[in-house]
């Protein structure tokens, strides 16, 4: 079976594939809070 | 032309961090999570020709309804039939096809607003759309599980966190895109869907190419494999064919089956529920669906991280003994009027429906073994369709029949929910009688 050489991970790539899914998750996450926010009114 | 899809060229080489893999199955769960928030266009679909009110050719809410439960059916068809497929071409060759079923399932829906045929958005969003669906929610299941033999109930959960996070996502994200492409003759469907479409088709592209699978025998530097293992997990593997055929995967549905159809049944009423309820405000109520939403992400990782150490058996012990108590608790709730144990009851209620969901594949990977536990995942997801069907059927229908009865609306509840807690005492006998597979199962190479 065949290995990807190129696949060897940096801390850059770390980063950018977390900050990709991140970045839009703390974004819904912070919409939901402020919609939850009127049940603690 | 493909042949980056194919598994042998997704095998990681010397050097490659096994966190790359949670953000590349959060890219595909992240798209696919809309559906729980499909209901942000279920309004502006009804105005898709009177454009400030319904004219009398627009489509009706009953029809649009159609498309969530179409998706959902899909959902579990593909699951279940493709789930091999899956399993032998590799995590990048599903979340590729997944992306392309999905966003082109987009694509279409919009065409079929913009022609006004309802046939169209149907075969879109609800048979392209959840073909994608199911393929895409199972692609990166057996691929984290191999690249995290040491927390596999933390890796699935973080994934399938992501599916609970893509609603986050997709409801302001669907709102903003209506909004941009609203205009006097168009309520901004057409525009949402394509935009979605497309962005959704950027993340699962990202997630397909940066995805890998662990080179044969690799293991975490460091790791040893458990000399004893636990009694409830194995290290053979068993055929997905024979798997279905197994007790174990018959309890394990009924498991599943019993924790969601009581997680839908609060989820799909709960606006409602805590207006007639509590009489709170439209606003409140919306307040409590998104605790509910909040609830339901953040316990897909943390109970299914807490699986790790406790074990699956016992943390659906927990689902059920906690879930009986709670669902028992909730009219006493609404007699004494207490909105704050009522909003805390249901949101742990939630916390464990989406921590079943989460820590099902690990549970399945136990018993079954890392070889097909895509594929038998797959097949296990139709207890998902048939809760879905089943959990708002019981709420509305006997919330309608208490009514019908004469009993008030802030009562209606009560015994729809000792009979969601009567489904969690079905759910926890299964879960009691799960005992490890005969090892006449297990693959022959492996015994």
């Amino acid at each position: 079976m065949s290995t990807d050489s190129r696949s060897k991970t940096t801390g850059l790539h770390l980063f950018l594939a977390w900050v990709f899914v991140g970045v839009p998750l703390a974004w819904g996450l912070y919409q939901t809070v402020l919609k939850a926010a009127p049940i603690f009114s | 032309m493909f042949g980056f899809l194919d598994r042998q060229r997704t095998v990681a080489g010397p050097g490659f961090s096994r966190w790359m893999i949670p953000p590349a199955a959060l890219c595909i769960h992240l798209c696919i999570g809309q559906v729980y928030a499909l209901s942000v266009f279920n309004l502006p679909m009804t105005k898709l020709v009177g454009i400030t009110e319904s004219a009398p050719s627009d489509w009706l809410l009953t029809e649009i309804g159609w498309m969530y439960t179409l998706a959902i059916v899909f959902l579990g068809l593909s699951a279940a039939f493709f789930g091999r497929w899956v399993e032998e071409g590799g995590p990048r060759r599903a979340m590729f096809t997944a992306g392309m079923f999905w966003s082109s399932g987009f694509l279409v829906s919009a065409l079929g607003v913009y022609l006004h045929n309802i046939w169209l958005v149907y075969l879109g969003y609800g048979v392209l759309g959840g073909i994608g669906l199911g393929l895409g929610y199972i692609s990166p299941v057996s691929t984290l599980i191999k690249w995290f033999p040491d927390r596999p109930g933390m890796a699935t959960g973080m994934a399938i966190m992501g599916f609970g996070g893509g609603a986050f996502l997709a409801s302001p994200l669907s709102v903003w895109l209506m909004d941009v492409f609203r205009s006097d003759t168009d309520v901004g469907v057409i525009g949402a869907f394509v935009g979605l479409g497309c962005i959704y088709f950027v993340f699962a592209m990202v997630g397909a190419t940066i995805v890998r699978v662990p080179a044969e025998g690799w293991k975490p530097e460091g790791w040893q494999p458990p000399v004893t293992p636990k009694k409830l997990t194995t290290t053979a593997n068993v055929h997905v064919d024979v798997a279905w055929k197994t007790p174990q995967f018959w309890c394990i549905w009924v498991v599943l089956c019993m924790n969601v159809t009581a997680g839908i049944g609060v989820l799909g009423q709960a606006s409602v529920m805590s207006q007639e309820m509590f009489g709170l405000t439209v606003a409140a109520g919306a307040g409590f669906v998104g605790v509910l939403s909040l609830s339901n992400m953040l316990g897909r990782i943390f109970w299914a991280s807490l699986s790790d150490v406790i074990g699956r058996k016992n943390t659906y012990f927990c689902f059920f003994l906690i879930g009986i108590a709670l669902y028992s608790l909730v009219p006493s709730t609404g007699a004494i009027g207490s909105v704050l144990l009522f909003v805390v009851c249901s949101a742990v209620i939630l916390t464990m429906y989406g921590g079943g969901f989460a820590t099902v594949p690990a549970y399945l990977k136990d018993m079954f073994g890392t070889k097909y536990v895509g594929a038998i995942h797959g097949r296990l997801l139709t207890a998902w369709a048939v809760a879905g069907v089943l959990g708002p059927v019981l709420v509305n229908y006997i919330r309608q029949y208490q009514i019908d009865s004469g009993i008030p609306p802030a009562q209606a509840y009560n015994t729809t929910m000792y009979i969601m807690a009567g489904l969690l005492v079905v759910g926890l006998i299964a879960n009691s009688l799960i005992k490890p597979v005969d090892p006449k199962h297990h693959l022959a190479e492996e015994s």
